[in-house]
């Protein structure tokens, strides 16, 4: 019964979806009043229709109602409460329906939020979504419902897939999802102002907010896949340039300029149309995430020919959504009109240099990405392209970027000093040389990149430090009124200096970890101690401990330093009971430079077990510099400017700190 | 100026169009420019650990041999590797490898966990030897006849059922005609 509700709440949604997609769209154009308030009450009332449905299907799992096809497949019993529930988007039905149950919220948040919009922008954009929403609705309703039943329910569910049972995992979709769908507001922002045929400083004010809510919960998402794929497949990498995490990266790198080049519009009413195509092709880059990834397109092509009815679907889907936007494009871009010159050293021709490397990187990214796909689609071949091609085509362009990254924001909008900008930067350059010369001497015969990299890191922190500093007038002027200087910052540029330090920290933890990682992989027995860096580890013994759904090895390591007991790790390999896949519970001991970590595995029959341990340093650096990057956005997010909105209501907060100054 | 707003439509339609047609198409051979021409100069260190590396001269020794192009970072590598160590248990075809843009350590414990089935494999650390032989994926795999003439060269995985049906009626016949 409650699946069934579930069920029937979807199709109303799907009703109401387009009614939202079609009457405010053509109200908006013919002026009719009444049709374009249609717009709010649909929103809402998809959103609330959308959260019964994933309301029910929640409730199927919750109590393993096994009479649910995908609660079969799905689930299990024994499975712990936290996983039952992320079980509900561990799969394939499920996870749509979370995409648009955020979607919807998204949708209703405008509805109920955006009262301050103009009623015509609103009731398209709120038009857009719906649209966006009824392709969604009967992807799900016709391909794909998470409701089907079973006629011979039974007993018990055949689990999740072991690999997902992980609390890092199971909040790693949702946060995805959100940065996805976040960017489909960027989206139906830039379609409606296409048929508006207006981009203004007030259009822009609207955007950055939701782009950057849904750049930040991206970042989280990304950071928390590469995080498990460290703690979970027992290896320690943090990153493959896999098809499906690049299906992430993309996204991330367009919404990253994006963030910037709405700036850019907002302040300098320029760059229009360069803003409203980067917003429509982020977002074809979620929506290419989602499907590459759910079809299981990317890793074999013949997920069409298995299930033709999704993967036509989601091509048609995909070429009216992006082809449309892209056509729409082409027709009503011309009449942007583009708003004040720039001079190539200026804040925005930085932002612009900004905007051609990230959009290049994400280019020479998606090019690795689909190669082998198409090949595969050509030819049935499969080959992989690799690290070795990432690595030469997007970190030379990365580079540039972080180089330029510290100097911009010290330019002037319109004509910029760059000589000035140098001058500024010198103490970040002497501690850049400082670091570089310690780095050599404290690793010498390590890599010749590893002290770049440092160096590059360390440029990008120091210059956004300074860069900060600078307005601030520290040291300038007395302590007191660098206080009032600091008061009186918009929150936006303390985010900005953050995010910046973030990606600097970013940078020294992939140096570290890319560099000066020491490894060991031996057969040992209980008594027996290796050494790797500064750590002994003994092995004390292993053992078989029962988890709620799995058995696991259990191996105990004591670790000491120059004699010196410091810890014990316990590392586990789980094998699980209905599944026969195995994961590996890595130990980490973390501090603040380096990791160690310890993975057991299998026994060798002869009283030993296979045994890998790893130093990996500053490697939790990288999740640590992209947290900061992720606060920097929500202080940013906090700025009073966005809260507001509207750019009537910001006016009269400008005109108040002035009374007030 | 106004064209530049139709390049990003032109490009999907574009894309769109090749993905479609590419669906629907059958797997056919990618033909590689090397056919039957003889395999470049070159001179390769052996893989870090092991004796024995490949240069142009080993593969003019009268022999019919196969090279395999493989890399420890390349997933599919994995996957057709146990092929290649049945194949290299028969001896019935000389196997050589040309270890791909790879780090020595990693290329060295690679084939140690999981076993080395070739005969000489040298080490192609910056891929020039690689761009001579015209890799543009990993893996692949060439057929060279007793001359050193690439006879044949298949792009991807080799599966069980590609080297029987395949590979080896082309090594045979070419045996036979020594």
């Amino acid at each position: 019964m409650i699946a069934e509700i579930g069920h029937y709440a979807l199709m109303l949604a799907l009703v109401l979806a387009i009614v939202q997609g079609t009457l405010p769209l053509i109200g908006a154009q013919t002026g009719i009043d009444s049709w374009v308030a249609v717009a709010r009450p649909a929103a809402l009332g998809q959103l609330f229709f959308i959260a019964v449905s994933f309301a029910a299907l929640t409730y199927a799992f919750v109590v393993s109602d096994f009479s649910v096809a995908a609660v079969v497949k799905n689930s299990h019993s024994a499975k712990p409460m936290l996983y039952k529930i992320s079980g509900v988007w561990g799969n394939h039905e499920g996870s749509l329906l979370l995409w648009i149950l955020i979607l919807a919220t998204f949708g209703g948040a405008v509805a109920a939020f955006g009262r301050n919009l103009p009623p015509y922008l609103r009731a398209r954009v709120l038009s857009v979504q719906g649209l966006i929403g009824v392709g969604f609705l009967l992807f799900i309703l016709l391909t794909s419902t998470p409701f089907e039943r079973v006629l011979n329910p039974p007993a018990d569910g055949n689990g999740l897939n072991p690999l997902l049972q992980d609390p890092g995992l199971a909040f790693h979709p949702p946060f995805l999802y959100l940065g996805y769908v976040g960017f489909s507001m960027a989206f139906s922002f830039a379609i409606a102002a296409l048929i508006e045929g207006r981009v203004d400083p007030a259009w822009a004010r609207w955007v950055r907010p939701w782009t950057l809510l849904a750049w930040c919960f991206l970042t989280i998402g990304i950071a928390l896949g590469s995080w498990w794929a460290y703690y979970e497949l027992g290896w320690g990498g943090w990153g493959f340039w896999d098809p499906v995490e690049n299906a992430s990266f993309m996204p991330w790198l367009l919404g990253t300029a994006l963030l910037h080049s709405s700036i850019v519009v907002e302040k300098r009413d320029t760059l229009k149309a360069w803003t409203i195509l980067l917003a429509i092709l982020t977002f074809s880059l979620s929506l290419l995430g989602t499907f590459i990834v759910r079809s299981g397109v990317l890793t074999s092509v013949h997920a069409f020919a298995t299930d033709p009815e999704r993967g036509v679907f989601i091509l048609a889907f995909l070429a009216v959504v992006v082809g449309g936007s892209l056509l729409l494009f082409a027709m009503r871009g011309p009449a942007l009109k583009s708003g004040g010159l720039f001079s190539p050293i200026s804040r925005e021709g930085a932002l612009v240099l900004n905007n051609l490397l990230l959009t290049t990187a994400c280019a020479t990214v998606l090019l690795g990405t689909l190669y082998p796909l198409f090949l595969d689609a050509l030819t049935g071949e499969k080959v992989s392209v690799g690290p070795p091609y990432f690595n030469a085509t997007f970190v030379p362009l990365m580079v540039p970027l972080f180089v330029a990254l510290a100097a911009g924001p010290m330019l002037a909008w319109k004509r910029g000093d760059l000589g000035g900008a140098m001058a500024r930067l010198k103490f970040a350059f002497a501690l850049t040389v400082i670091v570089a010369l310690g780095t050599w001497y404290m690793r010498t015969g390590g890599p010749v990149l590893a002290v770049f990299g440092m160096a590059l890191g360390i440029w990008l922190v120091a210059g956004s430090v300074l860069e900060w500093a600078g307005r601030l007038k520290l040291f300038a002027i007395s302590p007191a009124d660098s206080w009032r200087r600091l008061r009186g910052l918009p929150r936006a540029a303390h985010g900005m200096t953050l995010a910046h330090i973030g990606v600097g920290i970013v940078i020294m933890g992939i140096t570290g970890v890319q560099s000066w990682t020491e490894e060991s992989a031996k057969v040992m027995r209980p008594g027996e101690t290796i050494s790797i860096g500064e750590y002994d580890l003994t092995l004390k013994g292993a053992r078989t401990v029962e988890g709620p759904n799995y058995s696991a090895l259990r191996g105990t390591f004591d670790v000491s330093s120059e004699g010196k007991y410091i810890t014990t790790m316990e590392p586990e390999t789980r094998s699980f009971r209905t599944s026969t896949m195995t994961t590996t519970e890595a130990a980490i001991r973390p501090t603040l430079t380096s990791d160690l970590y310890a993975v057991i595995g299998d026994p060798d029959g002869k009283g030993g077990y296979a045994t890998r341990f790893y130093v990996k340093p500053l490697v939790h650096w990288i999740w640590t510099g992209s947290m900061i990057m992720v606060l920097g956005g929500f202080v940013s997010l906090s700025d009073r400017r966005h809260r507001v909105g509207a750019p009537a209501r910001s006016r009269s907060t400008v005109t108040l700190k002035e009374a007030n100054a | 100026m106004r064209l530049g707003y139709v390049i990003p439509f032109v490009l999907f339609f574009a894309l769109a169009v090749a993905l479609y047609v590419g669906l629907g198409l059958k797997p056919r051979d990618i033909p590689s420019a090397l056919i039957d021409k003889p395999v470049p100069e070159f001179n390769l260190p052996p893989v870090k650990d092991h004796d024995k590396g490949l240069k142009t001269a080993d593969l003019k020794n009268g022999e019919v041999s196969l090279v395999n192009v493989f890399a420890s970072w390349c997933g599919p590598c994995r996957v057709e590797h146990p092929v290649f160590m049945a194949l290299s248990k028969t001896g019935e075809v000389a196997l050589h490898g040309i270890n791909y843009k790879d780090d020595p350590d990693n290329a060295s414990n690679w084939l140690a966990r999981y076993g080395n089935p070739y005969t000489r494999a040298g080490a192609d650390r910056n891929g020039r030897v690689g761009i001579d032989w015209g890799v543009y994926g990993v893996p692949e795999t060439f057929v060279v006849d007793q001359g050193g003439r690439i006879r044949y060269k298949h792009v991807g995985v080799m599966t069980q059922e590609i080297l029987d049906k395949r590979i080896m009626p082309l090594v045979r016949k070419l045996k036979s005609k020594q």
